[in-house]
């Protein structure tokens, strides 16, 4: 509308009813004929790439010289072993029903269920588990249900669980073994190329159902860890093909740890009640795992210098942080009235350092955890309580010690400046003052490096 | 007013590049295996950097400073018991821009106009570490603020300290400056057999190899590890105690989920 403004050509209708009339222009002409407007909408309104409805055929009529009726007619169905009679409506053409037998018979399938005979059972297959009339029912059912086993479970009149049942039908492979007049013949058969085994099973059903009963929570959790040990054994890869080949345990320790960060995501979950978020836990790992191999792949240097040990290490500490974090901590750090980068870097320095940036790393993800924790139980969203360094907002800090709907934050690294302050009067934050060199500008800073 | 005057194409980023881990040569080549000390970590402090001074009335377009560019020992202490030579390599404006110094005191005076940056190549003897270690200084020759005349007495100095770190000493090494004041040993551990320590004696023929009485040592910046120590200590202290509030408050807060207040003064537009 502007450009016609500037255009200056003038106006004939309101942009919105403009819209209006459009849009409902534009439906009814795309929407194809052949099927109804209903059903086209269920293909989301778009027509297929391919269409799978050709429409010239859709309203063409049965070639006119065939005479079609439909009639009620009885039939029969051969998978039933009763002879019963029922009826149905029969395409009839030209006066001829069809022939042939009931259509659905053929889906009439059954198991072969492994029969054996007493002697049979006597040599191979007598258990101290088992009693003979147990296991005729058990195969009696397992013919019955088609080897449905929940059912046959469910309706095996002494309490075992499907397991067991499994356990012992699959026993009939011996059976089969026995039979066969040489292993070859009958290796092709899935019975005996695939063994049941019953605590695998067990175990897996277990692990299937804990999987299935995590919350959410849970899962996100499980998801961390996963991420985290693929974080780890990509590192330990980088390192190791980074460093000598002197060092074929790390590639041992790296699968070990990925293995036992996957058994770790199954037994995790049933803890699931320990509500300690200790989210530093998740990170750390990680981040253990890349300092030791920082410090491994240092050692392997003969000579370096120790301000670029320490920015490996600070490399290693943040790898999990993105950009956005890493400029948080080293506003904080300027806050702290620290440099960014140690004027006297000595091994203590260094050290201190690197804990440093670590602590407020952990610092701001323990603010982030709390921010969610707000967004989650409060019903309005307001956002961070993060302040901006340097706001004037001195007076307020006092007196707000006891709200224990807003969380006390130190203001490092604000995200939104301007805005964020507008809404900010009511509640106050903690502003970081330890002295004065926090509230002054960072340009000051400057001077001192 | 600092500036670089002519556009110096060699000095690329102020930052220096990373160390590329280097191939280190496996040691079964060498005709003698050499005995590392593991967990032993030895390291050199060092400060470098320049000094500049400008030239007055004896000042030309072309020659406006005359500075000094150099590698000491943190303490003054004569780190030529571990560097062989320096190499300093200067802008390809002036004549012959690698210059070597083959002895300490590793330094190197010019005169000129421009800022550039200087790199600084450290070779250790043979016995320390066949490969050299690179370190970058900008030249400064123009103070921060615009102080008046520029006075011909009083330098521009930037220095920076840093370590030399040899993680894994090689023991013909490690007793050799067992006891060099230029040299930090750490407290050695329990059980450690220390090597018979050799007597120092000086490699150069050119007199005394340490700057404690250099003519310019007063003009030296001082680096004093406490002051940094007790600004991160300090500085932890502060962050640890926010951490310990803000995990009370998430367990408050995980053990009793606090009803959304309202009625809590917010500000809401």
């Amino acid at each position: 509308m502007d450009a016609k403004d500037i255009l200056g050509i003038p106006k004939t209708q309101l942009p919105t009813t403009q819209e209006k009339k459009s849009r409902p222009q534009k439906e009814p002409q795309r929407k194809p004929d052949g099927i109804s407007r209903e059903v086209y909408a269920l293909t989301g309104g778009l027509a297929p790439l391919m269409p799978s409805i050709d429409v010239s055929q859709l309203k063409k009529r049965p070639p006119s010289d065939e005479k079609i009726t439909w009639q009620w007619l009885p039939f029969t169905n051969s998978a039933r072993k009763d002879n019963l009679q029922l009826y149905h409506w029969v395409r009839v053409v030209n006066g001829v029903p069809p022939t042939g037998d009931y259509s659905f018979a053929k889906y009439n399938k059954s198991v072969d269920v492994v029969k054996y005979t007493d002697e049979e059972y006597e040599k191979y297959l007598t258990d101290p588990m088992w009693t003979k009339e147990e296991t005729d029912q058990l195969f009696e059912l397992c013919e019955r249900f088609d080897l449905r086993f929940i059912v046959i479970a469910d309706r095996f009149p002494s309490s075992r669980t499907v397991e067991e049942l499994k356990d012992r039908y699959y026993v009939s492979r011996a059976i089969l073994i026995a039979r066969a007049p040489s292993p070859t013949d009958v290796s092709g058969h899935p019975l005996v190329k695939d063994p049941y085994n019953v605590s695998q099973e067990v175990e897996r059903k277990r692990a299937l159902s804990m999987v299935l009963s995590q919350t959410k929570h849970q899962e996100r959790k499980d998801a961390e860890v996963l991420a985290e040990a693929k974080r780890i054994t990509d590192s330990r890869m980088a390192s190791r093909a980074a460093e000598e080949p002197e060092m074929p345990v790390a590639s041992h320790v790296g699968s070990e740890s990925a293995d036992r960060a996957v058994v770790l995501g199954d037994t995790v979950s049933p803890s699931s009640n320990i509500q300690l978020p200790s989210a530093t836990v998740v990170p750390s790992t990680s981040i253990i795992a890349d300092s030791a191999s920082t410090l491994a792949s240092l050692r392997m240097l003969r000579v370096y210098l120790r301000t670029y040990a320490l920015e490996q290490m600070v490399q290693a500490a943040s790898s999990s942080a993105g950009l956005r974090t890493i400029k948080r901590v080293e506003q904080a750090l300027q806050e702290l009235g620290v440099n960014l980068k140690p004027k006297v870097p000595t091994k203590a320095v260094c050290a201190e350092h690197l804990e440093l940036r670590k602590e407020i790393l952990t610092l701001l993800n323990l603010q982030k955890q709390l921010q969610y924790k707000e967004a989650e139980g409060s019903s309005y969203r307001d956002g961070s309580y993060i302040d901006m360094p340097g706001t004037p907002k001195r007076s307020q800090r006092a007196g707000d010690q006891d709200r224990t709907f807003v969380p006390e934050s130190i203001n490092f690294g604000g995200e939104r400046v301007g805005k964020r302050d507008q809404k900010r009067k009511g509640p106050g934050r903690l502003s970081e003052a330890p002295s004065s060199p926090a509230h002054k500008r960072p340009r000051k800073k400057a001077s001192d490096l | 007013m600092e500036g670089e005057i002519e556009p110096v194409d060699c000095a690329s980023a102020s930052k220096p590049p990373r160390l590329e881990i280097p191939k280190v040569p496996d040691d079964s080549e060498k005709p003698i295996a050499i005995k590392r000390l593991k967990d032993v970590e030895i390291c050199v402090p060092i400060v470098y950097g320049t000094m500049a001074f400008h030239l007055g009335r004896k000042a030309s377009e072309s020659q406006s400073h005359r500075w000094t560019v150099y590698v000491r020992g943190a303490t003054n202490e004569d780190i030529g018991v571990v560097i062989k030579r320096v190499v300093f390599q200067l802008h390809p404006s002036f004549n012959n821009p690698t210059r070597v110094v083959e002895s300490p005191p590793f330094e190197l005076q010019e005169c000129g106009w421009g800022e550039f940056e200087i790199a600084i190549s450290l070779f250790f003897h043979s016995d320390v570490c066949d490969k050299p270690l690179d370190l970058y200084h900008h030249l400064k020759l123009y103070p921060e603020a615009e102080s008046g005349p520029k006075s011909t007495k009083k330098p521009v100095v930037m220095e920076s300290y840093n370590e030399i770190v040899f993680p894994e000493p090689a023991e013909g090494f490690f007793a050799r400056v067992l006891n060099h004041p230029a040299v930090v040993v750490p407290r050695l551990p329990a059980g450690f057999v220390l090597p018979t320590p050799v007597p120092i004696d000086s490699v150069h023929e050119k007199g005394r190899g340490d700057t404690k009485n250099h003519p310019l040592s007063h003009w030296f910046m001082n680096f004093s590890e406490a002051d940094e120590l007790l600004k991160i200590a300090s500085a932890r202290q502060q962050v640890q105690a926010h951490i310990i509030k803000l995990r009370r408050e998430l367990n408050m807060m995980n053990g009793l989920p606090p009803p959304p207040n309202p009625a809590s003064g917010h500000d809401y537009a």
